[in-house]
């Protein structure tokens, strides 16, 4: 009888510890790490807030021809339970067509409930593949997360606010990192593991080159203050006004998409539905009309302040301090009195 | 020295992607039983997109790189408007795939890629070519999809694409700048915003597209499971922002900024 209860508080226990870890299963979230071989890409600390906030255990795979930078940087992010590391020249690239069996191997492995990555064009790229191929809706570039399946993302250039609930067994997910805090860069002590091995050589597609925009300043999508150009501008070498007020403020500067259409600037600082979403204390519009394809990028700012000589440009409707003036005086009048 | 060797150009058919939205230019209102936008009486149009994915179809049958562009729409009966746009662009046929209703507001990429995997497959096409993202649900999913569906190569985001060989080249806009990949074909490609200017369909060229085949289908008769995937919750209007304030000049701007703490 001593060990009849021996063996019914032993099995108390068990259940209790099962049960614990089917709780704990219950939910489990892959985070597709970006990075360049070097850096760890700030929106992967984004998108592991919006993991936590999901709860459960986060793994982050971490697939390149190097991982060592971005591996060692992830295992130190807070909440970060376990890194997968698969190293391989067959990652060139980061190609959607090498990622997508690795991510569908290691979804095989540990059987995750959410796989998450941000929605940056590699994020946006890669994630609908892995989605079909596990035959599952993904959702796209969320804002907030209600529940382990409710989501929130925004419809119409950002002029409807969407709440869904996804049906499917596993959940494949954008997150727009503007919506949600970093997680903190250190403080955690994820462990480093291999990711399943596998020939993800393929033959499909091939990487041959990038042709990256230098620039000293700071990033767009994470930059604390943006000064952004639209038509006004009239011409690529009058953006040199715009770099001379972002240098005040240590700034990005971005624009519309009629001032990359213009050519005035190249189209990785397009700002709006279809270029990159931004969120900064201070976002400033000079001779940017306000398209509702661009509101679409810049209306979560903190404070927006516009330049345009036209009262009634409908940038001003969004604008927390209008400046109704000419910018090629405004502008040059500005930075110098700041 | 490898001797001249002429590369056989096997593209043969292009299959585009057209859907029908609410027009870009349109400011949209949530319902009032805030279960979608009001599209009813709304002006539609094809989505922006998919006008730069027909130019460059029809572009590369102008240089004898395609023999046939098959314009492909899935949505209601209104959505043969924007197949016939295509036809008036130069597209030389349309299929329309009939979705109405309850199922059309719930059908989602997923549903929409594997229509186009399949009808790639049933028409032979070499090449399918889609918008980056249609301007209503802003998924920008569809592309990838069907490359998965298909296992072909994509090629999103492009900015331009090339014959070179057997296969394609592509440059693609990505978040710093742009990026050079190289596919085979057959491949699924998306076009981004400057990757060509649409043209505009001129009126004979519309009144000959009414002449243009246009085949009806149902998603049953292509075999494709359209169970919705996702429930909607609710949609509704974004937070509005308070109203600022316009200042006369330089200095109560500065003051304004200094006042907000940001110099």
């Amino acid at each position: 009888s001593v060990n009849n209860n021996n063996n019914m508080f032993s099995s108390n226990t068990a259940r209790g510890l099962l049960r614990t870890s089917i709780l704990h299963r219950c939910k489990s979230t892959l985070v597709v790490a970006e990075h360049n071989n070097e850096v760890l890409n700030p929106a992967t600390l984004n998108t592991i807030a919006a993991a936590k906030k999901i709860g459960g255990d986060v793994t982050v795979l971490v697939a390149g021809t190097k991982c060592g930078p971005a591996s060692e940087a992830v295992a130190k992010v807070e909440g970060v339970a376990k890194v997968l590391v698969a190293e391989n020249e067959a990652f060139k690239g980061f190609t959607a067509e090498s990622l997508t069996p690795l991510v569908v191997a290691a979804q095989n492995q540990f059987k995750f409930t959410h796989i998450l990555a941000g929605a940056t064009a590699f994020g946006k790229n890669v994630l609908p593949r892995v989605a079909a191929k596990l035959d599952v809706s993904p959702i796209s570039e969320i804002i907030d997360v209600k529940s382990e399946d409710t989501f929130v993302r925004t419809i119409y250039a950002g002029n409807a606010i969407l709440t869904l609930r996804s049906k499917d067994p596993v959940k494949v997910i954008t997150v727009r990192a503007t919506n949600f805090a970093p997680a903190a860069a250190s403080g955690g002590s994820g462990a480093i593991e291999q990711a399943p091995a596998g020939d993800y050589a393929q033959s499909l597609t091939e990487f041959v080159s990038q042709e990256l925009t230098k620039s000293d300043r700071p990033e767009l999508t994470s930059a604390k203050v943006i000064i952004s150009g639209g038509r006004g501008l009239k011409s690529g070498d009058n953006f040199k006004m715009l770099y001379d007020l972002a240098d005040k403020f240590g700034a990005a500067v971005g624009a519309s998409r009629a001032a990359v259409d213009a050519g005035y600037v190249p189209n990785d600082l397009q700002i709006g539905q279809t270029g990159k979403i931004v969120a900064p204390d201070l976002y400033v519009a000079v001779g940017i009309s306000g398209a509702i394809q661009h509101l679409a990028g810049m209306k979560d700012s903190k404070t927006i302040v516009a330049i345009n000589k036209d009262p009634e440009a409908p940038i001003f409707q969004v604008a927390d301090i209008g400046l109704v003036a000419d910018l090629f005086k405004a502008v040059p009048e500005l930075t110098g009195k700041l | 020295q490898v001797p001249f060797r002429k590369v056989t150009w096997k593209m043969s058919r292009v299959l585009v992607g057209v859907k029908r939205v609410v027009d870009y230019a349109v400011k949209v209102r949530v319902n009032p039983e805030k279960t979608g936008v009001v599209t009813q009486g709304v002006k539609h149009s094809m989505n922006p997109f998919d006008e730069i994915a027909v130019e460059e179809a029809v572009k590369m049958k102008e240089k004898k790189l395609a023999t046939e562009v098959v314009a492909v729409s899935i949505g209601p009966t209104q959505s043969q408007e924007v197949i016939r746009t295509a036809l008036a662009m130069g597209a030389d046929r349309g299929i329309h795939v009939e979705i109405s209703g309850k199922d059309y507001d719930l059908l989602q990429p997923i549903h929409v890629s594997k229509i186009l995997a399949k009808l790639a497959l049933d028409e032979k096409a070499d090449l399918v070519i889609l918008g980056k993202q249609a301007i209503d649900d802003d998924c920008n999913q569809t592309a990838q999809m069907t490359a998965a569906a298909l296992d072909w190569p994509q090629g999103t985001f492009c900015n331009k694409i090339e014959k070179t060989g057997d296969g394609l080249t592509i440059v693609r806009e990505i978040d710093g700048g742009l990026e050079t990949i190289k596919t085979k074909t057959p491949a699924v490609l998306s076009a981004d915003l400057r990757l060509n200017t649409p043209r505009y369909a001129t009126l004979p060229n519309i009144m000959k597209a009414k002449k243009k085949p246009l085949k009806k289908m149902s998603a049953g008769d292509l075999g494709v499971d359209t169970t919705p995937r996702i429930e909607v919750i609710s949609v509704e209007d974004p937070p509005v922002r308070k109203a600022g304030a316009v200042v006369p000049d330089v200095d109560t701007l500065v003051s304004k900024l200094k006042e907000g703490g940001h110099c």
